[in-house]
Protein backbone atom coordinates (compact mmCIF):
# COMPACT_ATOMS: atom_id res chain seq x y z
CA UNK A 1 0.00 0.00 0.00
CA UNK A 2 1.13 3.52 -0.72
CA UNK A 3 3.38 5.13 2.16
CA UNK A 4 1.86 8.27 1.08
CA UNK A 5 -1.54 8.30 0.42
CA UNK A 6 -2.60 5.04 1.53
CA UNK A 7 -3.46 4.02 -2.37
CA UNK A 8 -3.03 0.15 -3.60
CA UNK A 9 0.14 0.42 -5.78
CA UNK A 10 3.27 0.91 -4.22
CA UNK A 11 6.56 -0.04 -3.59
CA UNK A 12 6.47 -1.00 0.17
CA UNK A 13 4.11 -0.77 2.39
CA UNK A 14 3.78 1.75 4.99
CA UNK A 15 0.52 3.21 5.48
CA UNK A 16 1.37 5.87 7.56
CA UNK A 17 3.95 7.93 5.76
CA UNK A 18 3.23 11.20 4.05
CA UNK A 19 3.92 13.97 2.43
CA UNK A 20 3.89 17.45 3.94
CA UNK A 21 2.89 20.42 1.55
CA UNK A 22 4.95 22.81 1.19
CA UNK A 23 3.64 25.33 4.69
CA UNK A 24 0.93 22.31 5.35
CA UNK A 25 1.47 19.99 7.90
CA UNK A 26 0.21 17.34 6.46
CA UNK A 27 -0.53 15.80 2.95
CA UNK A 28 -4.27 14.37 3.74
CA UNK A 29 -6.19 13.21 6.71
CA UNK A 30 -4.13 10.02 7.44
CA UNK A 31 -2.16 11.43 10.19
CA UNK A 32 -1.05 12.01 12.44
CA UNK A 33 -3.76 9.55 14.48
CA UNK A 34 -1.64 6.52 13.02
CA UNK A 35 -4.15 4.15 14.53
CA UNK A 36 -7.22 5.46 13.43
CA UNK A 37 -9.31 3.48 11.31
CA UNK A 38 -11.93 4.53 8.50
CA UNK A 39 -14.58 2.97 6.04
CA UNK A 40 -13.36 1.61 3.12
CA UNK A 41 -14.21 1.96 -0.66
CA UNK A 42 -13.42 5.81 -0.19
CA UNK A 43 -11.24 7.18 -2.61
CA UNK A 44 -7.64 9.10 -2.58
CA UNK A 45 -6.79 12.33 -4.36
CA UNK A 46 -3.87 13.40 -5.28
CA UNK A 47 -1.83 15.03 -8.63
CA UNK A 48 -0.45 12.58 -10.85
CA UNK A 49 2.01 14.85 -12.83
CA UNK A 50 3.65 13.25 -15.15
CA UNK A 51 3.18 9.81 -13.04
CA UNK A 52 4.55 7.13 -14.44
CA UNK A 53 2.18 4.09 -13.00
CA UNK A 54 -1.09 3.22 -12.67
CA UNK A 55 -3.21 3.03 -9.19
CA UNK A 56 -6.20 0.82 -7.99
CA UNK A 57 -7.72 3.84 -6.04
CA UNK A 58 -10.65 2.60 -4.65
CA UNK A 59 -8.49 -0.94 -3.36
CA UNK A 60 -9.41 -1.93 0.30
CA UNK A 61 -6.76 -1.38 3.08
CA UNK A 62 -6.46 -1.62 6.83
CA UNK A 63 -4.20 0.82 8.43
CA UNK A 64 -4.49 -0.86 11.57
CA UNK A 65 -2.46 -4.00 10.88
CA UNK A 66 -0.01 -3.38 8.78
CA UNK A 67 -1.64 -1.96 5.73
CA UNK A 68 -1.44 -4.96 4.01
CA UNK A 69 -4.71 -5.93 1.97
CA UNK A 70 -6.81 -8.78 3.85
CA UNK A 71 -8.82 -10.83 0.65
CA UNK A 72 -11.12 -13.02 2.55
CA UNK A 73 -9.45 -16.33 4.12
CA UNK A 74 -11.61 -19.35 2.54
CA UNK A 75 -11.20 -21.88 4.62
CA UNK A 76 -13.79 -24.37 2.74
CA UNK A 77 -12.20 -27.38 1.09
CA UNK A 78 -14.59 -27.54 -1.75
CA UNK A 79 -14.14 -31.36 -3.34
CA UNK A 80 -10.75 -30.79 -5.61
CA UNK A 81 -10.01 -27.87 -4.72
CA UNK A 82 -7.63 -29.15 -1.66
CA UNK A 83 -4.93 -30.46 -3.71
CA UNK A 84 -1.64 -28.93 -2.42
CA UNK A 85 0.61 -27.64 -5.38
CA UNK A 86 4.24 -25.98 -5.83
CA UNK A 87 3.63 -22.04 -7.79
CA UNK A 88 7.32 -21.18 -8.67
CA UNK A 89 7.47 -17.34 -8.47
CA UNK A 90 10.93 -16.19 -8.79
CA UNK A 91 9.80 -12.65 -8.00
CA UNK A 92 12.64 -9.98 -6.41
CA UNK A 93 11.13 -8.82 -3.35
CA UNK A 94 12.32 -5.25 -3.88
CA UNK A 95 11.21 -5.34 -7.62
CA UNK A 96 8.13 -2.98 -7.13
CA UNK A 97 10.70 -0.70 -5.42
CA UNK A 98 12.90 -1.23 -8.45
CA UNK A 99 10.10 -0.65 -10.91
CA UNK A 100 9.52 3.05 -9.21
CA UNK A 101 13.03 3.75 -8.75
CA UNK A 102 13.58 3.72 -12.57
CA UNK A 103 10.84 5.80 -13.34
CA UNK A 104 12.22 8.25 -11.27
CA UNK A 105 15.79 7.58 -12.52
CA UNK A 106 14.09 8.28 -16.20
CA UNK A 107 11.76 10.85 -15.13
CA UNK A 108 14.81 13.17 -13.38
CA UNK A 109 17.37 12.38 -16.33
CA UNK A 110 15.33 13.62 -18.43
CA UNK A 111 14.63 16.70 -17.00
CA UNK A 112 18.61 17.46 -16.40
CA UNK A 113 17.58 17.13 -12.88
CA UNK A 114 20.71 15.13 -10.88
CA UNK A 115 19.36 13.93 -7.36
CA UNK A 116 21.49 12.80 -4.60
CA UNK A 117 20.35 10.29 -1.72
CA UNK A 118 22.05 11.61 1.39
CA UNK A 119 22.27 8.61 4.19
CA UNK A 120 23.66 9.29 7.39
CA UNK A 121 22.77 7.49 11.43
CA UNK A 122 20.26 10.28 13.00
CA UNK A 123 22.60 13.40 13.90
CA UNK A 124 25.16 13.06 11.48
CA UNK A 125 24.71 16.37 10.63
CA UNK A 126 22.95 16.15 6.82
CA UNK A 127 20.40 18.95 7.57
CA UNK A 128 23.03 21.29 9.05
CA UNK A 129 25.67 20.68 5.80
CA UNK A 130 22.69 20.95 3.35
CA UNK A 131 21.43 24.83 5.16
CA UNK A 132 24.83 25.67 5.05
CA UNK A 133 25.18 24.01 1.03
CA UNK A 134 22.43 25.88 -0.30
CA UNK A 135 23.32 29.43 1.32
CA UNK A 136 26.81 29.30 -0.35
CA UNK A 137 26.00 27.30 -3.56
CA UNK A 138 22.26 28.30 -4.07
CA UNK A 139 22.89 31.59 -5.52
CA UNK A 140 24.69 29.51 -8.28
CA UNK A 141 23.31 26.05 -8.37
CA UNK A 142 19.57 25.54 -7.85
CA UNK A 143 19.27 22.95 -4.85
CA UNK A 144 15.65 21.57 -4.19
CA UNK A 145 15.61 19.21 -1.06
CA UNK A 146 13.43 16.07 0.04
CA UNK A 147 13.27 15.73 3.38
CA UNK A 148 12.65 12.25 5.15
CA UNK A 149 12.04 12.02 8.70
CA UNK A 150 9.91 9.65 10.70
CA UNK A 151 8.20 12.64 12.37
CA UNK A 152 7.96 16.26 12.52
CA UNK A 153 8.22 19.19 9.55
CA UNK A 154 11.74 20.54 11.74
CA UNK A 155 14.29 19.85 9.28
CA UNK A 156 12.31 21.17 5.86
CA UNK A 157 11.45 24.08 7.88
CA UNK A 158 15.52 24.74 8.51
CA UNK A 159 15.90 23.80 4.70
CA UNK A 160 12.53 26.28 3.81
CA UNK A 161 14.31 29.07 5.89
CA UNK A 162 17.06 29.35 3.37
CA UNK A 163 14.65 29.62 0.32
CA UNK A 164 14.90 26.57 -1.04
CA UNK A 165 11.92 24.23 -2.27
CA UNK A 166 11.83 21.54 -0.05
CA UNK A 167 9.00 19.09 0.89
CA UNK A 168 8.86 16.76 3.76
CA UNK A 169 7.94 12.98 3.66
CA UNK A 170 7.21 11.53 7.47
CA UNK A 171 7.37 7.93 6.87
CA UNK A 172 5.28 7.36 10.38
CA UNK A 173 6.29 4.18 11.68
CA UNK A 174 9.14 3.59 8.47
CA UNK A 175 12.23 3.15 8.87
CA UNK A 176 13.74 4.50 5.05
CA UNK A 177 12.50 5.90 2.28
CA UNK A 178 11.66 4.11 -0.79
CA UNK A 179 10.92 4.65 -4.40
CA UNK A 180 7.20 5.29 -4.94
CA UNK A 181 7.07 8.13 -1.63
CA UNK A 182 10.04 9.74 -3.30
CA UNK A 183 7.85 9.62 -6.70
CA UNK A 184 5.19 11.47 -4.70
CA UNK A 185 7.06 13.88 -3.25
CA UNK A 186 8.57 14.85 -6.87
CA UNK A 187 5.17 15.20 -8.19
CA UNK A 188 4.74 17.96 -5.52
CA UNK A 189 8.08 19.72 -5.47
CA UNK A 190 8.39 20.19 -9.11
CA UNK A 191 12.14 20.58 -9.06
CA UNK A 192 13.43 23.00 -12.05
CA UNK A 193 15.22 21.36 -14.87
CA UNK A 194 18.77 21.36 -14.10
CA UNK A 195 18.50 21.57 -10.57
CA UNK A 196 20.24 19.48 -7.93
CA UNK A 197 17.71 17.64 -5.99
CA UNK A 198 18.88 16.39 -2.66
CA UNK A 199 16.96 13.62 -0.77
CA UNK A 200 17.47 13.20 3.13
CA UNK A 201 16.66 10.12 3.80
CA UNK A 202 15.43 8.87 7.25
CA UNK A 203 18.40 9.05 9.67
CA UNK A 204 19.47 5.37 9.99
CA UNK A 205 23.00 3.56 8.95
CA UNK A 206 20.71 0.54 8.27
CA UNK A 207 17.28 0.30 6.27
CA UNK A 208 17.83 3.17 3.47
CA UNK A 209 21.06 0.91 2.27
CA UNK A 210 18.46 -1.36 0.47
CA UNK A 211 16.38 0.67 -1.51
CA UNK A 212 17.32 2.23 -4.21
CA UNK A 213 15.16 5.95 -5.18
CA UNK A 214 16.31 6.60 -8.38
CA UNK A 215 19.34 8.78 -7.15
CA UNK A 216 22.05 9.27 -9.55
CA UNK A 217 24.01 9.02 -6.57
CA UNK A 218 24.37 7.91 -3.13
CA UNK A 219 26.01 9.88 -0.50
CA UNK A 220 26.75 8.57 3.33
CA UNK A 221 27.55 10.70 6.38
CA UNK A 222 29.60 10.06 9.20
CA UNK A 223 30.82 12.46 12.04
CA UNK A 224 33.87 12.42 13.99
CA UNK A 225 31.50 11.83 16.77
CA UNK A 226 30.19 8.43 16.01
CA UNK A 227 33.45 6.74 15.85
CA UNK A 228 35.92 5.36 13.03
CA UNK A 229 34.84 1.84 12.76
CA UNK A 230 30.88 2.83 11.68
CA UNK A 231 31.80 1.61 7.87
CA UNK A 232 32.75 -2.18 9.38
CA UNK A 233 29.63 -2.31 11.85
CA UNK A 234 27.39 -0.84 8.83
CA UNK A 235 28.93 -2.49 6.03
CA UNK A 236 25.45 -2.45 3.82
CA UNK A 237 25.09 0.89 4.01
CA UNK A 238 29.07 2.17 3.51
CA UNK A 239 28.97 -0.66 0.64
CA UNK A 240 26.00 1.10 -1.23
CA UNK A 241 27.30 4.71 -1.36
CA UNK A 242 29.18 6.10 -3.85
CA UNK A 243 30.95 8.80 -1.62
CA UNK A 244 31.43 8.85 2.38
CA UNK A 245 31.32 12.87 3.63
CA UNK A 246 33.32 12.57 6.92
CA UNK A 247 31.25 15.42 9.04
CA UNK A 248 32.03 17.60 12.01
CA UNK A 249 36.35 17.45 11.43
CA UNK A 250 35.91 20.40 13.86
CA UNK A 251 35.40 18.35 16.40
CA UNK A 252 38.38 15.81 15.66
CA UNK A 253 40.71 17.32 18.39
CA UNK A 254 38.01 16.20 21.14
CA UNK A 255 37.08 13.02 20.08
CA UNK A 256 39.19 9.98 19.14
CA UNK A 257 38.62 9.39 15.47
CA UNK A 258 41.02 7.90 13.26
CA UNK A 259 40.53 9.63 9.67
CA UNK A 260 42.65 6.83 7.95
CA UNK A 261 41.48 3.90 9.99
CA UNK A 262 37.84 4.98 8.76
CA UNK A 263 38.69 5.50 5.40
CA UNK A 264 40.26 1.86 5.29
CA UNK A 265 37.34 0.36 6.52
CA UNK A 266 34.87 2.17 4.24
CA UNK A 267 37.22 0.84 1.26
CA UNK A 268 37.33 -2.83 2.73
CA UNK A 269 33.19 -3.04 2.15
CA UNK A 270 33.76 -0.55 -1.02
CA UNK A 271 37.01 -0.15 -2.90
CA UNK A 272 36.20 2.21 -5.11
CA UNK A 273 33.80 5.01 -2.80
CA UNK A 274 35.22 8.05 -2.62
CA UNK A 275 35.78 10.03 1.00
CA UNK A 276 35.69 13.92 1.70
CA UNK A 277 36.30 15.60 4.93
CA UNK A 278 34.01 18.76 6.00
CA UNK A 279 33.07 20.75 9.20
CA UNK A 280 29.37 22.89 8.20
CA UNK A 281 30.71 24.78 11.49
CA UNK A 282 34.15 26.33 10.48
CA UNK A 283 33.88 25.33 6.61
CA UNK A 284 37.08 23.28 6.35
CA UNK A 285 36.70 20.84 3.01
CA UNK A 286 33.42 22.78 2.23
CA UNK A 287 35.28 23.69 -1.01
CA UNK A 288 35.61 20.32 -2.56
CA UNK A 289 32.20 19.22 -1.54
CA UNK A 290 30.81 21.87 -3.21
CA UNK A 291 32.91 20.60 -6.55
CA UNK A 292 31.58 17.12 -5.89
CA UNK A 293 27.79 18.77 -5.98
CA UNK A 294 28.77 20.78 -9.04
CA UNK A 295 30.37 17.97 -10.76
CA UNK A 296 27.07 15.81 -9.95
CA UNK A 297 24.91 18.39 -10.89
CA UNK A 298 26.41 19.13 -14.47
CA UNK A 299 26.14 15.35 -15.11
CA UNK A 300 22.27 16.11 -14.63
CA UNK A 301 20.88 12.81 -14.76
CA UNK A 302 23.17 11.08 -16.48
CA UNK A 303 24.83 10.48 -13.53
CA UNK A 304 25.41 6.72 -13.34
CA UNK A 305 23.31 4.90 -11.32
CA UNK A 306 25.14 3.60 -8.07
CA UNK A 307 25.30 -0.27 -8.20
CA UNK A 308 23.17 -1.69 -5.52
CA UNK A 309 24.23 -5.31 -6.91
CA UNK A 310 27.05 -5.39 -8.67
CA UNK A 311 28.45 -7.97 -11.45
CA UNK A 312 30.96 -9.19 -12.35
CA UNK A 313 32.84 -8.19 -15.57
CA UNK A 314 32.15 -10.28 -18.60
CA UNK A 315 34.10 -13.04 -19.14
CA UNK A 316 36.02 -12.93 -16.12
CA UNK B 1 13.41 -2.88 10.67
CA UNK B 2 13.12 -2.42 6.86
CA UNK B 3 12.33 -6.28 7.11
CA UNK B 4 8.59 -5.52 7.55
CA UNK B 5 8.38 -3.78 4.55
CA UNK B 6 10.03 -6.58 3.00
CA UNK B 7 7.49 -8.95 3.93
CA UNK B 8 4.32 -6.75 3.29
CA UNK B 9 5.97 -6.88 -0.22
CA UNK B 10 5.97 -10.66 0.23
CA UNK B 11 2.26 -10.61 0.95
CA UNK B 12 1.75 -8.22 -2.14
CA UNK B 13 3.38 -10.85 -4.15
CA UNK B 14 1.42 -13.82 -2.54
CA UNK B 15 -2.01 -12.04 -3.31
CA UNK B 16 -0.77 -11.02 -6.99
CA UNK B 17 0.00 -15.00 -7.17
CA UNK B 18 -3.14 -15.86 -5.64
CA UNK B 19 -5.04 -14.06 -8.23
CA UNK B 20 -3.48 -15.85 -10.98
CA UNK B 21 -3.08 -19.27 -9.80
CA UNK B 22 -6.45 -19.15 -8.08
CA UNK B 23 -5.19 -20.48 -4.35
CA UNK B 24 -7.24 -20.20 -1.76
CA UNK B 25 -4.19 -21.21 0.82
CA UNK B 26 -0.35 -20.58 1.33
CA UNK B 27 1.19 -23.53 3.14
CA UNK B 28 4.77 -22.79 2.62
CA UNK B 29 6.61 -19.90 1.42
CA UNK B 30 10.45 -20.18 0.36
CA UNK B 31 12.41 -17.14 0.12
CA UNK B 32 15.80 -17.27 -0.94
CA UNK B 33 18.04 -14.41 0.98
CA UNK B 34 21.50 -13.88 -0.16
CA UNK B 35 24.24 -14.00 3.21
CA UNK B 36 24.99 -10.38 1.95
CA UNK B 37 21.69 -9.36 1.61
CA UNK B 38 20.97 -6.82 4.04
CA UNK B 39 18.21 -8.77 6.06
CA UNK B 40 18.27 -10.56 9.44
CA UNK B 41 16.85 -14.12 9.07
CA UNK B 42 15.48 -14.08 12.46
CA UNK B 43 13.53 -10.73 11.71
CA UNK B 44 12.24 -11.97 8.34
CA UNK B 45 10.80 -14.82 10.56
CA UNK B 46 9.33 -13.05 12.92
CA UNK B 47 7.93 -10.04 10.71
CA UNK B 48 6.34 -12.58 8.20
CA UNK B 49 4.45 -14.31 10.96
CA UNK B 50 3.08 -10.72 12.02
CA UNK B 51 1.98 -9.49 8.56
CA UNK B 52 0.89 -12.96 7.64
CA UNK B 53 -1.63 -12.99 10.80
CA UNK B 54 -5.37 -13.30 9.05
CA UNK B 55 -4.11 -13.39 5.79
CA UNK B 56 -4.38 -16.72 3.27
CA UNK B 57 -1.09 -17.34 4.59
CA UNK B 58 -1.39 -17.41 8.39
CA UNK B 59 0.07 -19.78 9.72
CA UNK B 60 2.24 -20.76 6.21
CA UNK B 61 5.70 -22.18 6.88
CA UNK B 62 8.93 -19.95 6.06
CA UNK B 63 11.47 -21.73 5.12
CA UNK B 64 14.37 -19.27 3.99
CA UNK B 65 17.30 -20.70 2.01
CA UNK B 66 20.51 -18.90 2.22
CA UNK B 67 22.42 -18.39 -0.80
CA UNK B 68 26.40 -18.04 0.05
CA UNK B 69 28.01 -14.67 -1.12
CA UNK B 70 30.53 -14.80 -3.99
CA UNK B 71 32.97 -11.92 -5.37
CA UNK B 72 35.24 -11.65 -8.04
CA UNK B 73 38.30 -9.98 -6.86
CA UNK B 74 39.93 -7.45 -9.33
CA UNK B 75 43.69 -8.69 -7.39
CA UNK B 76 44.11 -12.00 -8.15
CA UNK B 77 41.10 -12.37 -10.93
CA UNK B 78 39.13 -14.98 -9.28
CA UNK B 79 35.63 -15.18 -8.14
CA UNK B 80 36.11 -16.31 -4.30
CA UNK B 81 33.53 -17.01 -1.51
CA UNK B 82 33.54 -14.66 0.93
CA UNK B 83 30.67 -14.16 4.24
CA UNK B 84 30.79 -10.62 4.88
CA UNK B 85 31.43 -7.80 3.00
CA UNK B 86 34.17 -6.67 4.59
CA UNK B 87 36.04 -10.46 4.24
CA UNK B 88 39.32 -9.68 2.05
CA UNK B 89 40.25 -12.32 -0.85
CA UNK B 90 40.72 -15.57 0.75
CA UNK B 91 43.38 -16.13 -1.93
CA UNK B 92 45.32 -12.92 -1.94
CA UNK B 93 44.08 -10.75 1.08
CA UNK B 94 42.76 -7.62 -1.23
CA UNK B 95 39.86 -5.56 -0.63
CA UNK B 96 39.28 -4.84 -4.29
CA UNK B 97 36.24 -7.51 -4.35
CA UNK B 98 33.37 -7.16 -6.61
CA UNK B 99 29.95 -8.71 -4.73
CA UNK B 100 28.16 -11.27 -7.61
CA UNK B 101 26.76 -13.40 -5.24
CA UNK B 102 24.85 -12.84 -2.42
CA UNK B 103 22.63 -9.63 -2.86
CA UNK B 104 19.40 -12.10 -3.46
CA UNK B 105 16.01 -11.05 -2.06
CA UNK B 106 13.49 -12.92 -3.68
CA UNK B 107 10.22 -15.38 -3.54
CA UNK B 108 11.29 -18.58 -5.25
CA UNK B 109 8.19 -20.79 -4.88
CA UNK B 110 5.03 -21.48 -3.03
CA UNK B 111 3.35 -24.37 -1.91
CA UNK B 112 -0.51 -23.85 -2.31
CA UNK B 113 -3.77 -24.96 -1.82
Amino acid sequence: MCRVCGCSATAGDNADARVAEPGAPQHHAHAPDRDHHHDHGHRHHHQHTAHGHDHGHDYRHDHRRGGVVRAPLNAVHAPGIGQARIIQVEQDILAENDRYAAANRARLKAAGIAALNLMSGPGAGKTTLLVRTIADLGPILPIAVIEGDQETSFDAERIRATGAATIQINTGRGCHLDAHMVGHAIDRLEPAPGSLLIIENVGNLVCPAGFDLGEGARVVLLSVTEGDDKPLKYPDMFHAADLLVVTKTDLMPYVAFDLERCIGFARRVNPGIDVLTVSATDGAGLDAWYDWLKRAAAAGGTTAPSPLRETVPAGR
Amino acid sequence: MHELSLCESVMRILYQEAEKHRFHRVKTVRLQLGALSCVAPEAIDFCFKAVSKGTLADGARLELLREPGAAWCASCGETVSIKERYDPCPTCGSYELHVSRGDELRVKDLEVE
